[in-house]
């Protein structure tokens, strides 16, 4: 499978790319890894006119401390996440959730902004991010904003990522030996999640329960009021619109959502 | 068109490319380095597995373009005049192919695999194989390639990991002389 014909800029630092982004608007889309934007370019589910390749700009990608935050750039690979020594002290649920994405390969070239402006609701760093209350900064004409996870992701596929704007960074708090939780139901080898849960310090983020990674509000506010593992697990699926296909119904999904969410909370390490 | 210029298998290459062609097809049709295969086409199968920059990566889903001023190498690069790499002769002593489509995307996965962990434990290499499928279903002589691949790189001797082979009779001790 090709892609539909593109023209191919390589950017030379950040304003270059959004420069470009600025002269070309719709008809052009960032190129980081490319692990999500090239296979729908090879079914022709995206036809971009232009790709701006930031995959190379080393201005964009590492990851550092600031105050009682990790600072992680857009183009950091998820091998790179996982990996990192960093991300496994402080936001050691971030770094299994990269190690969870795809498979070597994939995660040799994926990058953390590619994966969240691609908001796959049944992806492992939206939802990650989601649990662990990050946030993403976000560079256009209008100057730099930070927005909220939880505000980040918009709808399917869909984020508050504006087509003339940049993801340039991901800020995580640091949280060193606060236990935490993650399950990924998959029945086949580097697959989505059927769902998925991720839980540390009273957050649940859940993933594929809805047209973005959803919070399990219902089973935090039990958290919060004292309930057991078991009680707030209960109620999980509370609130969520899961999605039907061949791997599993609605209903199921639900069911899923309860018995994850449980086994989040029960099986934490930290 | 858009110029690349990048190092296959130690050589220099310098092409005009059309910004859509796949790093896949370049080596295959361009360059005629045919031994990473086009299997799912999807980013699952892992049968045109490469290395860029010596990390393994699924060459159907990195353009051409992606790779100019980095180094591929493909399984054609592997042998030197003295052999074979000590994986591709640690798959041949452990039959570690059935029909052979995977088994480029396999050796190059194991090469990076082992670049990255030296001595993997058996579950190691089976996770570490996660993106490379062998539609026969001869996972387990590829696994024993792989360790036995570890052994013979660590220098032949008796590693860790030669416990992690099942005990069926048929297993192939990890051999010394593998190593080219």
């Amino acid at each position: 499978m090709i892609p539909a014909p593109f023209e191919y800029v390589a950017a030379e630092s950040p304003e270059h790319a959004l420069q470009l982004l600025a002269e070309h608007g719709d008809d052009a889309k960032l190129l980081a890894g490319g692990h999500s934007l090239l296979p729908m370019m090879k079914l022709r589910l995206a036809t971009p006119e232009v790709l701006v390749d930031i995959g190379s700009l080393g201005d964009l990608a590492g990851i550092s401390v600031d105050g009682d935050e990790l600072v992680i750039g857009a183009t950091t690979r998820h091998a790179d996440l996982a990996a990192s020594d960093l991300v496994r002290a402080d936001a050691p649920l971030l770094a299994y959730a990269a190690g969870q994405v795809g498979d070597p390969q994939i995660r040799h070239r994926g990058t953390i902004g590619g994966s969240l402006s691609h908001a796959d609701p049944a992806a492992d760093l939206p939802m990650a991010v989601v649990a662990l209350g990050a946030s993403v900064v976000i560079d256009g004409p209008a100057g730099p904003r930070t927005v909220s996870a939880d505000d980040f992701f918009q709808g399917f596929f869909e984020t508050t990522l504006g087509a003339d704007e940049l993801l340039t960074a991901v800020r995580v708090p640091r949280r060193p030996g606060v236990p935490w939780g993650y399950q990924k139901f998959v029945r086949r080898a580097n697959d989505w999640a059927i769902v998925g849960v991720a839980a540390i310090d009273g957050r649940i983020a859940l993933a594929n329960m809805g047209a973005t990674p959803l919070r399990a509000t219902a089973a935090e506010q039990a958290l919060a009021a004292g309930a057991s593992a078991v009680e707030a697990a209960g109620h999980a699926a509370e609130g969520t619109s899961p999605g039907e296909d061949i791997h599993a119904d609605s209903e199921y999904r639900r069911h899923l959502a309860r018995v994850l969410t449980r086994r989040a909370l029960e099986h934490q390490t930290g | 068109m858009t110029r690349i210029e990048l190092t296959v298998n130690g050589q220099k290459q310098s092409d005009e490319v059309e910004p859509r062609l796949l790093l896949v097809h370049y080596l295959r049709e361009t360059l005629g380095l045919r031994a990473a295969n086009v299997g799912c086409d999807t980013t699952s199968c892992g049968a045109c597995t490469v290395l860029l920059d010596g990390k393994s990566v699924k060459s159907c889903t990195v353009l051409a373009v992606q790779a100019s001023g980095h180094e591929v190498t493909t399984a054609e690069g592997l042998a030197t005049d003295a052999g074979l790499h000590p994986v591709q002769a640690a798959f041949r002593e452990n039959h570690g192919l059935q029909c052979g489509f995977c088994t480029p995307g396999m050796v190059m996965a194991t090469v990076g695999l082992l670049s990255e962990n030296p001595h993997p434990t058996e579950d190691e290499v089976r996770a570490g194989l996660e993106g490379n499928f062998c539609r026969c279903t001869g996972y387990h002589n590829i696994v024993r390639a792989v360790l036995g691949a570890a052994d013979a790189l660590a220098g032949g001797g008796g590693s860790s990991s030669s416990s992690a082979a099942d005990s069926t009779d048929n297993t192939a001790p990890a051999s010394t002389e593998v190593t080219a």
